[in-house]
């Protein structure tokens, strides 16, 4: 029978090595009962605002490890905008220095998770956002 | 006017993202169905529906990623539904078929919607369908619909298909003898992916076999192509071939055909899912559940309890 469910994206925008650390995310959202909607490494802030409309996502996760986090938000978020569509919730973990989490704030980035974050955290955090 | 009137009428002007949130509302629950399909089912019908199928990893999405671009060169609107397995232990799911379409992420002429099956078996989801129906209505020329790794059951692609691509690959070995029993009768056309592997001879002369031994489908006999994940090699004769295939349903008349089989199946679809759904509102989840024990403890037999349930049963036939 047909139910609700929550629909994730998790993707990585810029230029990082990497994706250990989405992955294991994207899987704890799943084992949470999520859809998780996964698109892979070096993705533009253009094809991922055209992701999330296509498969109509409940939230927005980025992870970003190269530094160009506050370039890259902003871009995601300015995007979203133009498409009318600034109500999808952004949140965002990898390496982002204490420092800039007032302006990520600031420009509407829900929830910065640091490294270390506990997947639970994550899972809780988001099945709480989306019950408002 | 209420939302989901102002959503469709965005979803026919072109809006994407109207056309994201009705694919949503269908899949999520059958009575934004029953109020959506009304309104567009007259708009539909125009699009060639495209179905892939194959064991994991032989590489579908792969192919679909090659095939898109073939389409657009051809100045052709395309839709794709890509569906991968919920978990029947969580839930979840993870959808990561777009990964490889990624050069077509930006193209505002390709929509790219993952499903997952939701406990559907069959390959598809239950509002795959649907689904399809929103693309079509939104203008699609054509919609690729990439079906869950697919063993040996799960062939529901053919009846939602107009066109359907079996793929396999020859590092498989015994490939076809997973493929044999259900799947190797729905194709319309077979792709031999990753065709630069060693044994590729011997996995086309294995399907080639298998067709002689099946029955035929009218004048069509299904060619066999060459593929190599996403090399330009193959990949541009098995797009001519797709086409020459929907070519030959108008031309021959089968293509009516199908589409009324496809009308039957989506008419039982329906009428089996609102009894489920009526059934469910009337007894509840716990009552079955303690019937369910009468029958193990053998204090009453199934046909017995149905018996006594058939006043409150009548009330389901009502309700449809």
């Amino acid at each position: 029978m047909p139910e609700r469910k929550l629909r994730i994206l998790i993707a990585k925008p810029g230029l990082d090595g990497h994706d250990r650390g989405a992955k294991v995310v994207a899987r704890a959202l799943r084992d949470a009962g999520m859809e998780v909607i996964y698109t892979g490494l070096r993705q533009t802030p253009e094809s991922i605002v055209e992701t999330a409309l296509q498969e109509d996502v409940d939230v927005i996760g980025l992870s970003i490890l190269s530094g160009a986090h506050k370039h890259l938000f902003k871009k995601v978020i300015d995007l979203l905008k133009k498409e009318g569509a600034e109500d999808i919730p952004i949140f965002g973990g990898g390496i982002i220095p204490e420092d800039d989490m007032p302006y990520l704030k600031d420009i509407g980035v829900k929830k910065i998770f640091g490294p270390g974050t506990s997947t639970e955290d994550i899972v809780t955090y988001i099945n709480g956002m989306t019950n408002k | 006017m209420n939302s989901i009137d102002e959503l469709i009428k965005r979803m026919i002007s072109g809006d994407r993202r109207a056309l994201g949130k009705i694919i949503t509302l269908m899949e999520n629950d059958s009575s934004s169905s029953a109020y959506i399909i009304p309104q567009i089912h007259n708009l539909t019908g125009k699009a060639h529906i495209l179905g892939i199928t194959g064991p994991p990893g032989s590489g579908k999405s792969s192919i679909v990623d090659k095939l898109i671009a073939y389409y657009r060169n051809d100045g052709l609107k395309v839709g794709v539904i890509a569906i991968d397995p919920t978990s029947p232990f969580t839930g979840g799911a993870i959808l990561g078929d777009r990964i490889r379409m990624k050069q077509h992420y930006t193209d505002k002429d390709v929509f790219i919607r993952s499903m997952a099956t939701r406990g559907n078996l069959g390959g598809l989801s239950e509002a795959t369908g649907n689904t399809i129906k929103a693309l079509d209505a939104f203008g699609k020329d054509v919609i690729i619909i990439e079906t869950v790794g697919a063993g040996q059951v799960e062939v529901d692609i053919v009846r939602v298909a107009d066109t359907v691509v079996v793929v396999s690959v020859p590092s498989m070995g015994d490939s076809v003898q997973t493929l044999k029993a259900g799947i190797m009768e729905i194709g319309d056309i077979f792709a031999v992916n990753k065709a630069d592997l060693e044994g590729v001879e011997k996995c086309i002369m294995e399907i080639r076999m298998m067709l002689e031994l099946s029955e035929k489908k009218g004048d069509w006999s299904p060619p066999i192509i060459k593929t190599f994940g996403n090399k330009d090699d193959g990949a541009s004769d098995l797009y001519e071939t797709i086409k020459n295939h929907h070519k030959y349903l108008i031309e021959s008349g089968h293509h009516e055909k199908k589409r009324i089989i496809r009308g039957k199946t989506e008419l039982i679809n329906i009428i089996q899912n609102l009894f489920t759904n009526n059934l469910y509102n009337t007894i509840s989840e716990k009552e079955i559940e303690e019937l369910a024990k009468k029958i193990a403890n053998r204090e009453k037999d199934p046909y017995k309890i149905i018996e006594e349930l058939i006043p409150r049963l009548k009330i389901l036939f009502e309700v449809l």
